[in-house]
């Protein structure tokens, strides 16, 4: 990363110094972290759009980006978190844990849909900063920690619904006073034929939130800063417990919008919702060029890597082949794009000296 | 000249993948890839009238053995009415079933065969599909909703009452401690087994939720350490052939004498039913449920008919026992039954 120059500035002087050196506009373009997926992303979209007829269409692009979106809201999140050196395993469980404990609000206890998704927000932010706040005092690995937790959501989610609705799934959430507000909100559709998503709309306004907040502000230094070395941002008066739990503390809550958008949307939530799904945010995020140890990504790449994710499950539909290899065609892809991106990084970095 | 190179690396790249997708799809006989090349071969004046018909099957499976059989079913049922037969799994993830059945409706499909595990998730989609003229039928799971869902017919079994066949079995072979076995954590059909066997048996009737197919060795692990810790159990119901291989692992790892069943079939399972350490299957014959809704939406777009008559198209419950595991056993070996 590059930390702007802060404090007083000296009086100007015509030095030359080669910390300034003026970089050309395409070495520094191929220096971002996106660029790798980008090229990957272009790739899979121009396969896909030129082999099948209906990935071009509206209709096509709405279906892959709907797919890519609620992947891409994780990923930018968990992008964050991974910039700021941590991993997040109850990622994926979260968003079934929240959408369940909406529904049982609603559904169960009562509540009308807003008070219910305030709750859930809340309890998510809890469960988040529990997170953060144990990573934090153990000093455990993040990748242990949030693995116990991950297994306490997963068996609760089971046990909880079992016990109170007799049976695996939450459901009757449309009868739910403020169901259709909310709907209009979190799941809802817009441009009538070709129905997109709002929850692209959800993720891009994300996306670009993430990106001002570590481009532009002191917390996006500061994000950048415990990733790349904790101890020396500590030394330099960055708060780095605070940092790091206020970024668990968006996940979970991220996690808790997803969850609400897919319950709102299915009308219904079942209880092994997102079990899995932690490691596709984690490798949209690699693929978005975030390093698996901390310090370096961004939030665009991890949505372009996310956007990879969605063009392929859904390219792959169109194609029509045998999906008994799926997953084969999905690793392949993923793994072109991740060599891409690797391919990309070397050059810049050679071109840096 | 680096940027040569990078660009001559990523064009390579793309055809690398081109060409290992033709080879992936074009190789294999099972029809599925958009390429339409198979029964061109054949390519006479009764088969014509399908070419240009496509249907999407969407199910919830996770590429286990049951499925297996089931997407034979609807791709032979596709090559022998000449239409083109694109058959897919969600493993149990109601959004992305969502997701593959409106891509389906994207690509504006000639006939939609759909599971319905949970039909409050599928319901708007399928709306859509609806909407767009597109004719539908669910298979499997969905007995009880597929006439809101906007389906012509349904294709499968109604769990309950199969469930409380298998029960019955058990409490006519004098068991009185049933341990139920559930591989899912989401699929309600699965409950309903249970609770149907419970209805038929009769007696003390406990279910495990285990791990599932993705990890035998731990639903084993799970099973036999259930069957250590309570002797009483003497008799064990499981609801997936995988499974039931692992039950009688487990049942002779813990060295119980439990009776095993199962619900639905494959090889081994056949075998096992032959030498005696499983007494019965419960066969839902999910060849069928591939297959009809494939033939069904076929005669519906050439010949505008509807099966069923506004119930159920039922394939089982049917029972294989030591009696008639010999036939089955050829056929589930050829992956059909």
């Amino acid at each position: 990363m590059t930390s702007a120059p802060t404090g007083a500035a000296p009086p100007a002087v015509p030095v030359a110094d080669e910390r300034l050196a003026n970089i050309g506009l395409w070495a520094r373009l191929m220096r971002r972290p996106e660029v790798g997926s980008l090229l990957g992303a272009l790739i899979v979209c121009a396969f896909f759009w030129v082999t099948t007829d209906a990935f071009g269409t509206l209709s096509g692009i709405a279906n892959w980006t709907d797919v890519a979106s609620t992947i891409g809201i994780m990923a930018v999140a968990v992008a964050l978190l991974m910039i700021g050196g941590e991993f997040d395993l109850s990622a994926g469980v979260m968003t079934g844990t929240t959408g369940l404990l909406m529904g049982l609000l609603t559904t169960e206890w009562g509540f009308s849909m807003w008070p219910a998704i305030v709750v859930t927000f809340a309890f998510a932010a809890l469960v988040g900063f529990i997170n953060g706040y144990m990573v934090i005092r153990t000093r455990l690995p993040s990748f242990i920690v949030t693995l116990a937790t991950f297994f306490v959501l997963q068996g609760a989610n089971l046990g909880v619904t079992k016990a109170i609705t007799g049976t695996v799934r939450v459901a009757g959430l449309a009868d739910v006073p403020g169901y259709e507000s909310a709907s209009k909100v979190f799941s809802d559709t817009f441009w009538s034929p070709h129905n997109f998503r709002l929850s692209v709309i959800w993720w891009i306004v994300i996306a670009a939130v993430a990106t001002w907040v570590l481009s532009r502000t002191r917390a996006g230094n500061w994000i950048f800063a415990v990733g790349g070395d904790a101890n020396a941002a500590r030394n330099v008066g960055v708060p780095v417990a605070r940092v790091k739990i206020a970024l668990f503390m968006t996940t979970a809550m991220c996690a808790a919008l997803v969850g609400i958008m897919i319950g709102l949307r299915l009308a219904s939530v079942q209880a092994g919702q997102g079990v899995g799904e932690e490691f596709t945010y984690i490798i949209a995020a690699v693929v978005g060029g975030c390093l698996l140890t901390g310090g370096y990504g961004s939030a665009i790449g991890a949505s372009l890597g996310a956007l990879i994710v969605g063009m392929a499950f859904i390219g792959i539909q169109f194609s029509g082949w045998n999906t008994d290899w799926r997953f084969l065609f999905l690793g392949v892809i993923l793994l072109l794009a991740v060599l891409v991106n690797n391919l990309v990084r070397q050059r810049a970095e050679g071109a840096r000296r | 000249m680096r940027q040569l190179r990078l660009a001559l690396t990523a064009v390579l790249m793309v055809l690398g993948l081109a060409a290992f997708a033709a080879a992936c799809g074009g190789d294999d006989d099972s029809g599925g890839g958009g390429s339409g090349g198979t029964p061109a071969t054949s390519d006479d004046v009764n088969l014509t009238q399908g070419q240009d018909t496509t249907i999407a099957v969407i199910t919830h499976g996770e590429g286990d053995a049951f499925w297996a059989v089931a997407k034979k079913g609807a791709e032979d049922a596709g090559k022998q009415m000449g239409v083109t037969v694109k058959y897919s799994e969600s493993a149990n993830d109601p959004q992305k079933q969502a997701q593959l059945i409106d891509s389906a409706v994207t690509e504006k499909v000639d006939g939609i065969a759909t599971s319905a595990p949970n039909p409050d998730a599928i319901r708007d989609s399928l709306k859509k599909a609806t909407d767009a003229g597109i004719p539908i039928i669910t298979l499997n799971s969905g007995a009880e909703d597929y006439q809101a869902l906007g389906a012509i017919t349904h294709v499968g079994q109604t769990e309950t009452i199969a469930g409380e066949g298998a029960g019955k079995k058990f409490k006519d072979a004098g068991a009185t401690k049933l341990l139920c076995v559930i591989h899912e954590q989401s699929n309600i059909g699965l409950n309903q087994r249970c609770d149907g066997a419970k209805k038929g048996f009769g007696g003390d009737v406990e279910n495990l939720q285990v791990k599932g197919v993705n990890d035998i060795q731990t639903t084993l692990t799970e099973i036999q350490s259930k069957l250590q810790s309570d002797d009483s159990i003497d008799a064990v119901l499981t609801l997936n052939p995988d499974i039931a291989i692992a039950a009688r692992d487990a049942i002779q790892g813990a060295s119980s004498d439990a009776k095993l069943g199962t619900f639905d079939l494959s090889g081994d399972v056949v075998t096992a039913i032959q030498d005696g350490e499983i007494e019965f299957a419960v066969d839902q014959q999910q060849y069928l449920q591939g297959y009809l809704p494939v033939v069904f939406l076929t005669l519906y777009k050439s010949n505008a008919n509807t099966v069923g008559g506004g119930q159920p198209v039922l394939t089982g419950p049917g029972f294989v026992t030591k009696d008639n595991a010999a036939t089955v056993q050829k056929l589930a070996e050829a992956g059909t039954r």
